[in-house]
């Protein structure tokens, strides 16, 4: 910072500090005042469910692909999302995050203590459900692959076999309730005079 | 030309003694009769149930409110007092025909299915359709015999 030091002069009489040319006033002011970014006053709070989000939870998904269905609630997940499983057998959902707003909990709970937890802790990880990275392809590449259809993405066979090991603990304690397997079999659907509002879940 | 013939309707009325079911309010669903009239809109009840569940507070109580049952304490007399009306009520056993009634039976059910949750409300319904399913066996099957 030896630039911005201001110098001492000597005159007859004294001495006086000069400042620096760059310290010196500006002989003119920008007509406009400089952006400045607001200060965020919001803070990363970790997600509280609500309380009927209690894992083995018979829950009733109301958007995305498989709204309707009526899926088991597996775990909560760091980012604030639910982990469920149709089960897959059943109905088809696989083993997937959904956000809690878009969800009905129903009363029924499924006894998912049977369920290895080292698996569900490996599912509920962050790098779980991350997109793969393939190679992107770059300049004339792109370009001719323009009329080519793009692959069409396929189950890796790892996921497949989280999904049944994770099925088959859930699909044997669901048996032996009558009735629970096609409960879950069944999809979700407003009929005439039903008032969502009163319903008791 | 026939003699007219004049008959009594069978309409229910608003009289003394007239079992009505209130309906809003507090008392909404319980049982009362009606004690006195006191103009073409509104009625003195009194509904003396035992049970403090049921029990209608006597009460002057818009007509509207209430819903005329089959049920009458013929023999009540007009503005007759509570202790009157409850001696009458447990003699002819008003509580016990309600409950009896189809009507009443289907207001406890309703009631219940209300309060189904979600796995119990599917249960009922594939419940239903089993039993839809045998009766229609049974049906046809009688109907085939008949045919032959």
């Amino acid at each position: 910072m030896s630039e911005v030091k201001s110098q001492s002069k000597t005159f007859s009489k004294g001495t006086r500090d000069v400042p620096h040319h760059s310290q010196k006033a500006k002989k003119w002011y920008p007509t406009e005042d400089e952006a400045k970014p607001k200060a965020v006053r919001k803070s990363i709070r970790t997600s509280t469910p609500r309380e009927s989000l209690a894992p083995g939870a018979v829950l009733i998904l109301l958007a995305g692909r498989f709204r309707g269905k009526r899926v088991v609630l597996l775990n909560h997940l760091p980012q604030g999302v639910l982990l469920v499983t149709g089960p897959f057998k059943v109905n088809g959902v696989p083993l997937r995050r959904v956000n809690a707003r878009y969800v009905i909990a129903t009363s029924y709970k499924v006894d998912i203590t049977s369920l290895d937890s080292k698996k569900i802790d490996e599912i509920s990880g962050d790098k779980y459900f991350a997109r793969e990275k393939g190679e992107k392809k770059t300049g004339e590449d792109k370009f001719f692959a323009q009329g080519e259809k793009p692959e069409k993405k396929k189950p890796s066979s790892s996921r497949a076999a989280d999904q049944k090991a994770v099925d088959k603990a859930l699909l044997s304690t669901i048996k032996k309730t009558p009735f629970l397997t096609s409960y879950l079999g069944s999809s979700f659907s407003l009929r005439k005079g039903d008032r969502p509002h009163e319903m008791q879940w | 030309m026939g003699d007219a013939e004049i008959k009594a309707s069978y309409w229910r009325l608003v009289e003394i003694g007239r079992i009505v079911l209130v309906h809003g309010g507090p008392s909404d669903g319980k049982l009362a009769t009606i004690v006195e009239i006191i103009d073409h809109k509104r009625a003195l009840i009194d509904g003396p149930s035992t049970s403090t569940k049921t029990a209608v507070p006597r009460q002057s109580i818009a007509l509207a409110q209430l819903i005329l049952t089959p049920l009458v304490l013929a023999q009540l007399p007009r503005g007759s007092r509570t202790g009157v009306v409850k001696a009458q009520w447990e003699k002819a056993g008003i509580e016990a025909k309600w409950q009896e009634s189809a009507w009443a039976k289907k207001r406890t059910q309703k009631e219940k299915r209300r309060a189904l949750t979600d796995f119990e409300r599917f249960k009922v319904m594939r419940l239903r359709k089993q039993a839809r399913f045998e009766v229609r066996k049974s049906m046809a099957k009688v109907k085939t015999a008949a045919a032959k």
